[in-house]
């Protein structure tokens, strides 16, 4: 039984082999893309194959830091990526990207004005902006007494055991350096050691550290406070009317993911000719009413109806905007961040 | 016949070279050399920091409780198993919810679990107060136990059955009680299932990741999780190949010792 199983297995590695390299054998133009989970309408895809005859590869990728480690260290070739702000600038820093060619974007032209000039990519000269977004406190209405308008609301000990956290190093000590009044991409000891204690006092008030289970927890009033992504938002709301959202008044972070193009593509026009397509203010739309998160583009903008045009939490007021921060890279200092997290979660 | 034999270990082997040997020669090179490929001690010393060998012991701890907790539940659910004419029926019963994907399993303890989920609704539902069941080591054990049970249960049901009935009966026709019966022949008998069904339940359970993350809230790490933060999110592959080589290590000690235990036993057994 054992050896029938073991050739079994062998056949079927070998015919597995066999098959992926005779996909690769054909001769249609393809180019790959890698992407969030969850982050485009697959239709869309579709749509592009049809009216290009270009086939897509689409992957995705968890977090910005799996998808910087699969390029890195040389696992499949893309054309197209999707990762968010810090992580762009790091790409940028180590070569790693191409630099676009606008002739081929006609459609960039879209791209809101305020977005053209990213403080991680100065002249978007590598990066053209898919989506953005905030992070912030879902709280749901009839768990919290008055109106949540502050990160202090995270370390109230009346919700102790009501609140949820990223388990995500960033995200999580931006809060605690805000908290302390601190620049979210602080590179200094001992404001980094001050947010790590104030986190590690906040942990006996934590329900959890979740990741995307944060949405269902909170439809479901499992917590009456989490940190969000305000992509997550409108989706929750829809479900939940308890739910609000609020983009703390200390100042947030704001985030931007784009599409660039690897320096290892083999085919930049073909990857910018998607970049263009994505660009379109039809597409985006579609992408836009699919992962409901904010939009750069302002020819999809303005096909939206009033309602969503002034969503608050999709569309903040530049006043609002204005007290948020971009997340830079921050090179080796990334290990004391990495280190700063494990000890809260390590901490008893 | 020889022939034969040794064509059809071949694919075996060609699988463990590739499978096996290379992945742990990958390991041992990554653990010993820093990111530019030069050979270091420094991710020794790194991975005996305090806070991570906090966590390795709590991950030990956590198995070890794991796997006595499992042999505890295991033994007379296989001992009654055995005992019976559809055992064999049943002992399918015990497989069946590992038909399903592990990750699924552990998702729906969570939704059972939860301050808003199906028991705490019920407990609410009926005038009592709600429980917190989730986000604690408790719920980490018990997602651990019943994920891990069947491995125990199986072979301890194999072993018992491999049993020849002629022994117990022998003993029995020399006046032994049923008490004694069962402490002189049957459990001895069934230690080499005991060993087998330990070593499978606390190679996994020692290495367990996301389980701590769905139900404990990632309230505190286990090893298996720190090796996964530094391969996913740290990207420090070097330090989480030496942590994995720890894993080993400590894999290769507790299988020695459980086979010397074997050995022994096994041997009383048969006198």
């Amino acid at each position: 039984m054992k050896k029938i199983m073991s050739v079994a297995l062998c056949l079927a590695m070998v015919l597995s082999i066999a098959l992926l390299s005779a996909g690769c054998g054909s001769s249609q133009p393809t180019i790959s893309v890698y992407n969030w989970g969850e982050y485009i309408d697959m239709d869309v895809l579709k749509q592009f194959e049809e009216e290009t005859g270009i086939r897509v590869k689409y992957d995705t990728f968890g977090s910005n830091e799996e998808m910087y480690t699969k390029i890195k260290s040389g696992g499949g070739k893309y054309d197209v990526l999707i990762p968010s702000d810090y992580m762009i600038e790091r790409l940028i820093q180590n070569d790693m990207l191409h630099e676009l060619n606008y002739d081929n974007i006609p459609n960039a032209k879209y791209i809101m004005e305020k977005f053209r000039d990213s403080a991680f990519d100065p002249g978007n000269k590598h990066s053209i902006p898919y989506m953005w977004g905030t992070v912030g406190i879902l709280y749901n209405k009839t768990m919290v007494n008055g109106e949540i308008d502050s990160w202090s609301a995270l370390f109230d000990e009346q919700y102790a055991k009501k609140i949820l956290m990223y388990d995500s190093a960033r995200d999580s000590l931006m809060v605690g350096l805000r908290q302390n009044g601190y620049d979210i991409n602080s590179r200094d000891e001992q404001e980094l050691a001050e947010a790590t204690q104030t986190l590690i006092d906040q942990k006996p008030l934590v329900l959890a550290y979740v990741m995307d289970e944060v949405k269902d927890k909170m439809i479901q009033g499992e917590a009456a406070l989490a940190l969000v992504y305000s992509g997550y938002v409108i989706d929750a709301i829809e479900e939940n009317s308890d739910l609000a959202y609020c983009l703390p008044k200390e100042g947030s972070n704001v985030w931007m993911d784009s599409m660039v193009i690897p320096a290892t593509s083999e085919n930049p026009e073909l990857a910018e000719k998607f970049i263009d397509f994505m660009c379109r203010p039809d597409i985006a739309l579609k992408n836009i009413e699919y992962v409901a998160y904010s939009t750069p583009n302002q020819g999809t903008y303005d096909l939206f109806d009033d309602s969503m045009k002034n969503n608050p939490v999709a569309y903040p007021s530049d006043e609002e905007l204005a007290r948020c921060t971009f997340f830079h890279d921050l090179g080796d200092y990334n290990e004391k961040y990495d280190e700063a997290w494990l000890k809260v979660k390590t901490s008893n | 016949m020889k022939f034969k034999t040794r064509f059809f270990a071949y694919p075996y082997l060609i699988w463990m070279v590739i499978f096996t040997l290379a992945p742990i020669a990958l390991i041992v090179y990554y653990a010993f050399t820093d990111k530019s490929g030069a050979f270091t001690l420094a991710n020794l010393t790194s991975a005996l920091d305090p806070a991570y060998m906090g966590v390795l012991w709590r991950s030990v701890g956590l198995a070890f409780l794991c796997t006595v907790i499992c042999l505890v539940l295991a033994y007379p659910a296989a001992y009654i198993l055995s005992r019976r004419k559809n055992g064999g029926v049943l002992s399918v019963l015990f497989m069946l919810p590992m038909w399903m994907n592990f990750l699924l399993r552990t998702y729906s303890w969570m939704t059972l679990l939860e301050n808003t989920g199906l028991i705490n609704t019920l407990l609410q539902a009926m005038g009592l107060s709600t429980v917190t069941f989730l986000y604690n080591a408790n719920a980490v054990l018990l997602g651990m136990v019943y994920n891990y049970l069947p491995f125990m249960i199986l072979p301890i049901l194999t072993a018992l059955q491999k049993i020849d009935h002629s022994y117990i009966e022998a003993a029995q026709d020399l006046g032994a009680s049923p008490a004694r019966v069962f402490l002189k022949v049957i459990l001895p008998m069934s230690v080499p299932g005991i060993i087998s069904g330990v070593t499978m339940v606390f190679m996994p359970a020692v290495t367990t990741f996301v389980i701590s993350r769905l139900l404990g809230g990632s309230h505190f790490m286990l090893f298996g999780d720190l090796i996964e933060q530094q391969f996913l999110t740290s990207g420090n592959w070097n330090l989480g190949s030496m942590m994995s080589l720890f894993m080993m290590a400590i894999m290769l000690v507790s299988m020695a010792i459980m086979n010397r235990f074997g050995g022994d036993t096994e041997g009383r057994g048969l006198i």
